[in-house]
């Protein structure tokens, strides 16, 4: 249960805005940092130390049982084994090349076709009044407290050989015998990937459509446009943020996605970066990759970080 | 929000619009074909539909009567407590397996909060009244460790049990280590959410009034603050109970995998409605665990003449 839009639906009140009321009271000017430190202490050496042991593994050697040997002193880094995985994903006949391609056009289809089911949705609820809406709202919510593995295990009971989706569908003559939707196909992956990270989408949106000052469409409306036309020229380009804030949450978490591929398909034929990464990690002797690999993904994944964490930043000074 | 907010365009009421002139657009263009139309409302629907109904059938099959993963045969709990004289093995409170399983997710959900909450808690009263360069990058800090996929966090961590920190062993004790760093920002957003709401005045009262900061806080602040940490505790308690990703890397020996790993290893190798039957007991008791947070929460807020609705703990978490 992770939720990617609160850090946006937070404040009310910015603190502060006036100088330390009484700096005298206070006996000394460590004590607020005395409350955060254990926090601070913990998310150093267990998130900051990770971060930079991943990159003295990804620089450094292995010993003769090919088990990964750091190297701290960034002056002694080398970078073989980065350069060894750039040549597999562009050199020529590279085999990770088309796992990239595929994870790029993966996530795009998938993104997109969460905003086209998730703006409507959240569009009509925002729109909606009273119990409807409470009503609406709660089965939004639903997903968000059934684990990821629920979800996925709802689906692959659904799609078994002689699932539900299969009978639906030869019962409405849609195929012309059973297909096998867990057997390697993209088409499984990307409504996988759709299914289980759609909630984040739609909530953000929600919260921003429903939020639109209803003044600019009756000016809209005043001014002679057609609800469509206010729709078109008020309501979308106003909500952009929100969709870009939207498009971020979910596409963060399907980059790093492994699991909806293992689960749904299992082929090498929709193998995305993230399985490229778990396999590294499973296998032993693999430690110097497993440590590039998360290392490019993060490379990858470093402008919609720092676009979302600005934007986020930008909310929470804005009110 | 909802209902404080007034929402919605022209009421659906309203004319459409139909009756105004307008040159060019053909009529059907003209009313506006996302307003309070049939197409906004079956979208939605089916969006509820296929959001909703793979997971009702999913906990149905779990009380499958036959073997089949995919339609109903007769009703059983076979799947939960076992067929009579039949093998404990494959039911969900009888395997040996799977009850340790389960002990260890409660454990695991247990220590995070512990451990996580605490943490979370200062962290966000610290940051939310230090001024200064030095909190800003903490606080960025926490942030990018929130948004950043789990895999990444996961695999550093293990990278750094495994080669660096070499004293912790993989198992319970890097699970935990793992699941605090993955949930401390849930704790800190929820805890700093309602800080900001609260605002600064009643511990200032409360200073003005004599009271040491330690005091003011502790009196003041913290019960004020009480509905953020019950809604962070059941945030924490149900994440962890779900989490799978960084709890696979670190657990060692197969007595420290929770429920959920077990399920996505089962999962890949062959799945069978006993995985249904664990994944709905681990979804009935983080729903329980959350409904609990968000009565306590409700119960806290109204305490203090505030009123939250749904809306209002979705606002907050």
């Amino acid at each position: 249960m992770r939720e990617p839009g609160a850090a946006k639906l937070t404040p009310r009140r910015s603190p502060g805005r006036r100088p330390e009321a009484r700096p005298a009271t206070f006996q000394s000017r460590l004590y607020w940092p005395t409350w955060a430190a254990p926090a601070i202490v913990w998310l150093a050496i267990l998130f900051v130390l990770p971060l930079y042991t991943v990159l003295a593994i990804a620089f450094g050697t292995v010993d003769f049982l090919q088990n990964p040997l750091p190297v701290w002193e960034p002056w002694f880094w080398t970078a073989h084994y980065l350069t060894g995985v750039a040549h597999q994903i562009v050199g020529p006949g590279s085999y990770l090349g088309p796992v990239y391609i595929r994870t790029f056009v993966y996530v795009g289809l998938a993104t997109l076709i969460c905003f086209y089911v998730a703006y409507p949705v959240a569009y009509h609820i925002a729109r909606c009044k009273g119990r409807r809406k409470k009503a609406f709202l709660v089965l939004l919510l639903i997903p968000f407290w059934i684990s990821y593995l629920m979800r996925m295990l709802a689906w692959i009971g659904l799609l078994q050989n002689d699932g539900y989706v299969n009978r639906v569908l030869l019962f409405l003559h849609l195929v012309p015998h059973r297909v096998g939707w867990l057997q390697g196909r993209p088409i499984t992956v990307i409504l996988g990937l759709v299914y289980g990270n759609i909630p984040y989408m739609i909530l953000p949106l929600y919260g921003f459509l429903d939020r639109i000052d209803q003044h600019l469409l009756e000016a809209a409306k005043d001014l002679g446009a057609s609800p469509f036309r206010s729709f078109l020229r008020v309501t979308l380009p106003l909500s952009k943020p929100a969709i870009l804030a939207g498009g971020v949450i979910v596409t963060l978490p399907m980059f790093g996605d492994y699991y909806t591929n293992v689960m749904l398909s299992g082929s090498p034929h929709t193998t995305m970066i993230g399985n490229v990464l778990d396999n590294a990690v499973e296998n032993t002797g693999q430690g110097p990759y497993a440590a590039v690999f998360v290392l490019i993904l993060m490379l990858l994944l470093l402008l919609p970080l720092a676009y979302y964490l600005r934007s986020t930043r930008r909310t929470m000074e804005a009110r | 929000m909802s209902d404080q907010i007034a929402v919605g365009g022209p009421s659906p009421a309203a004319p459409d619009g139909g009756h105004r002139t307008r040159r060019g657009l053909p009529r059907w263009l003209r009313r506006d074909p996302w307003r309070s139309s049939w197409v906004l409302e079956a979208i939605t629907w089916g969006y509820f539909g296929w959001s909703l109904i793979p997971i009702v059938i999913a906990i149905l099959i779990s009380f499958n009567g036959g073997r089949s993963l995919s339609s109903q045969q007769g009703f059983s709990l076979q799947y939960w407590y076992g067929a009579p004289g039949g093998d404990p093995q494959g039911s969900l409170f009888t395997d040996p397996n799977l009850h340790t399983a389960l002990l260890q997710s409660l454990r695991l959900a247990f220590l995070a909060v512990i451990v996580a909450v605490p943490l979370g808690v200062g962290f966000a009263v610290g940051l939310d009244r230090w001024r200064g360069r030095a909190p800003s990058t903490a606080n960025f800090v926490m942030l990018l460790s929130f948004v950043m996929p789990e895999i990444i966090i996961a695999v550093a961590l293990f990278l750094v049990f495994s080669y660096a920190l070499k004293f912790v062993l993989l198992g319970t004790s890097a699970e935990v280590l793992g699941l605090v760093t993955v949930m401390i920002p849930y704790a800190v957003i929820v805890v700093r959410a309602r800080l900001l709401s609260i605002g600064r005045e009643y511990e200032e009262a409360a200073m003005d009034l004599g009271a040491s900061p330690t005091q003011a806080i502790g009196r003041v602040l913290l019960p004020l603050l009480y509905p953020a940490i019950a809604a962070s505790i059941a945030l924490v308690f149900a994440a962890t109970v779900d989490d799978f990703v960084t709890v696979n890397y670190l657990s060692g020996p197969a007595a420290s995998e929770p429920l959920s790993v077990k399920i996505y290893n089962g999962v890949r190798n062959l799945p069978s409605p006993e995985l249904n039957a664990a994944a709905t007991f681990m979804m009935v008791s983080s729903t329980v665990i959350v409904v609990c947070g968000f009565l306590a929460y409700q119960h806290l807020a109204r305490k203090r003449g505030e009123r939250f609705g749904a809306a209002g703990l979705a606002d907050q978490i």
